[in-house]
């Protein structure tokens, strides 16, 4: 892979962001949803908090703090759904997907692309502004250093690719399924229990919770956000990050070849 | 780039009475498209009751061999589920054949899918390759990186696709705000900027008004004459096939039914003319000679059917010498109607 295709998939990655960007009241409604859903979990979390403080190792403003974060990159990292998984989906149950193939481009980086170009514009477009409300509005605990800031937008990053290989794996299922209603459904379940989305994971006792923080879910908004509180150290997260993000790359591209091998694309 | 090859074996093409050796030979040298006993086979799996499947095979291409040279501009016609679909996408190699050999440039499509893509256009007239939410132009910008088109030729070949396909107006327009024809001259362009050698065109004037059908034939042939770019077009127009291809294939069944010249296809399709006599007075119907008979009558003015490939001046003079004759026409076979023939003879047998 060369420049050439460096240049392509940037290119990709531009559109995506601004396919996004052409959407505006869609924003401004999500925009509008995560701060109501973000108010509705702080009033819980501190009441929680109240009862239990230092639950999970988090203090009060340590658990608004995840709330924010964890609405802040919700849409990014499509933890509910509304990635780019729903329309490679629908492309392969229709057929469309054949124009995708007979391109000269990889299928796997060019969905890459494009949704990271996605997630981009939604971190900006609907995460910055629910994040800045809570912390204006909230005891949150966010750190001083650069450097703790810098760590973090690289777990972003790998967040963005572990979320995306998964999501990759869900979409190729319709190869096989046609219809992966039932497939989307179990993923975003997965994502929002395991990510940590509904309770952080720190909360999850003994087995459960050794369990969840060791599957790949984790990566999305545990980790991020144990390395913005300054609860877990960088480096070993990006290693935890990035295995997964690696491993489940490679298991899309092994499915990906089956399914373009042997399965049929479907309509006239 | 301009073929030159090209016009030589299209008028080989264009001798019918060619020898089937002969025209083997050319084709061994020229062909660009190779298919010798290329099949496909579906597996479907039908619920037939609960928790029960039953498997079918559907032979959707069953062995079909052709070729076709560098610089054609072949028809591909046969009615739905003919296996028409089917055989492009095997020519693009996003489908494997079950069977048979299949080249295109010589090379194997399903094997070197990304190579071939740089060699080859396709335009699904039913898909788009758009992108939906974003101004034609970003599309087109897309091509450019895609196929790593030297900027120089990708814009001389953006600006001639866009003279030609009357596209200045909309390069700025999403594509979901694009109609249907527009839509459709954006897809045409974008399969072209790479200067691919070859174009599939799977139903490219489906839904289109006869402006817009008229605009995309024009553009097609002069992309053919000029570039001697090979076409390959599947419709279900006809008009399309008559006014743009030398020669056309039918298909059916998966099956070649018919490989030659349009004009051809009257023959094997059996078709017949139809002679108009207006006679002086209301008769009862002209007894006319084997083959030819009545086949309507309408107060003095009768209609004659009689085979394609006989002469109609011995049955004028006949009639003219028997019968009260004021006026006479004689009305070509359309070809829908022939192949209407052609196709259901075959859901007949
Ligand atoms: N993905 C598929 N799975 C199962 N059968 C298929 C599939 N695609 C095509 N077929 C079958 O193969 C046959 C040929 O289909 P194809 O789409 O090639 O026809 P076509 O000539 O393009 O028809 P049309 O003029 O309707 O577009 C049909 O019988 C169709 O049902
Ligand atoms: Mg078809």
């Amino acid at each position: 892979m060369g420049t050439g295709s460096g240049r392509l998939y940037a290119a990709v990655a531009a559109g995506g962001f601004r396919r996004y960007a052409t959407y505006r009241a869609a924003t401004a409604a999500g925009v509008f949803t995560n701060t109501v859903f973000g108010l509705i979990l702080v009033y819980t979390y501190l009441a929680l908090w109240d009862e239990r403080p230092q639950l999970g190792g988090y203090d009060q403003a340590q658990a608004v703090t995840f709330v924010w974060l964890g609405q802040a990159l919700l849409a990014a990292l499509a933890i509910g759904g509304g990635g780019f998984e729903d329309e490679l989906m629908e492309r392969i149950r229709t057929g469309d997907v054949a124009v995708d193939l007979y391109r000269p481009a990889d299928l796997q980086l060019w969905w890459l692309a494009a949704d990271v170009g996605r997630a981009l514009f939604q971190l900006l477009g609907r995460g910055v502004v629910p994040f800045v409300f809570g912390s204006l509005f909230f005891p949150v605990a966010l750190p001083r250093e650069v450097s703790v800031w810098a760590a973090f937008l690289v777990t972003l990053l790998l967040a963005m690719l572990v979320g995306f290989a998964l999501r990759y794996l869900v979409a190729l299922s319709a190869f096989w399924l046609l219809d992966g209603t039932g497939v989307t459904q179990m993923a975003w379940l997965a994502g929002l229990f395991c990510s940590g989305m509904l309770l952080p994971l720190n909360v999850f006792p003994g087995v459960l919770g050794e369990v969840v923080r060791a599957l790949p879910w984790s990566s999305l908004l545990q980790a991020p956000a144990d390395v913005l509180l300054g609860e877990a150290d960088p480096l070993g997260t990006f290693a935890f990050q990035a295995s997964w993000a690696v491993a489940l790359l490679a298991l899309g591209r092994l499915v990906q070849s089956a399914a373009t091998r042997r399965v049929v694309v479907q309509g006239g | 780039m301009t073929d030159t090859a090209g016009t030589s074996e299209t008028a080989d093409r264009a001798e019918p009475g060619a020898g089937a050796e002969a025209s083997a030979a050319v084709d061994a040298v020229a062909a660009f498209i190779e298919l010798d006993g290329v099949e496909k086979v579906f597996d479907v799996r039908k619920k037939t009751g609960f928790l029960k499947r039953e498997r079918r095979r559907v032979r959707a291409v069953d062995g079909l061999s052709f070729t076709v040279s560098r610089g054609e501009m072949v028809g591909y016609i046969g009615p739905n589920g003919a296996g028409k679909s089917t055989t492009i996408k095997m020519l693009t190699g996003i489908l494997t054949p079950s069977g048979g050999r299949l080249r295109v440039a010589g090379i194997d499509p399903s094997r070197e899918r990304t190579r071939l893509a740089h060699r080859i256009g396709v335009v699904f007239g039913q898909r788009t390759t758009l992108w939906w939410d974003l101004p034609l132009i970003d599309s087109y910008r897309l091509m450019h990186r895609m196929y790593r088109i030297p900027d120089a030729r990708y814009r001389e070949n953006l600006d001639r696709c866009v003279e030609l396909l009357q596209l200045r107006d909309l390069l700025d327009v999403p594509v979901r705000q694009l109609s249907l024809g527009q839509r459709m001259r954006g897809d045409i362009a974008a399969a072209l900027l790479h200067d691919p050698e070859v174009l599939y065109l799977d139903e490219p004037t489906i839904g289109l008004d006869v402006v817009s059908k008229a605009k995309v034939r024009g553009f097609l042939r002069d992309l053919n004459a000029e570039r001697g770019t090979t076409v390959l077009l599947t419709t279900h127009d006809l008009q399309d096939i008559e006014q743009l291809c030398s020669r056309v294939m039918v298909i059916d069944h998966g099956r070649l039914m018919y490989d030659g010249p349009l004009a051809g296809l009257h023959e094997a399709g059996e078709s017949e003319r139809t002679l108009v006599v207006d006679l002086e007075r209301e008769l009862p119907p002209i007894e006319a000679p084997e083959p030819a008979r009545v086949v309507r009558v309408e107060g003095p003015r009768q209609w004659l059917a009689f085979p394609a490939s006989a002469s109609a001046a011995g049955l004028v003079a006949r009639i003219a010498a028997e019968y009260p004759l004021v006026d006479l026409s004689v009305r070509e076979p359309d070809i829908e109607s022939v192949i209407a023939k052609m196709y259901a003879e075959r859901a007949g047998a």
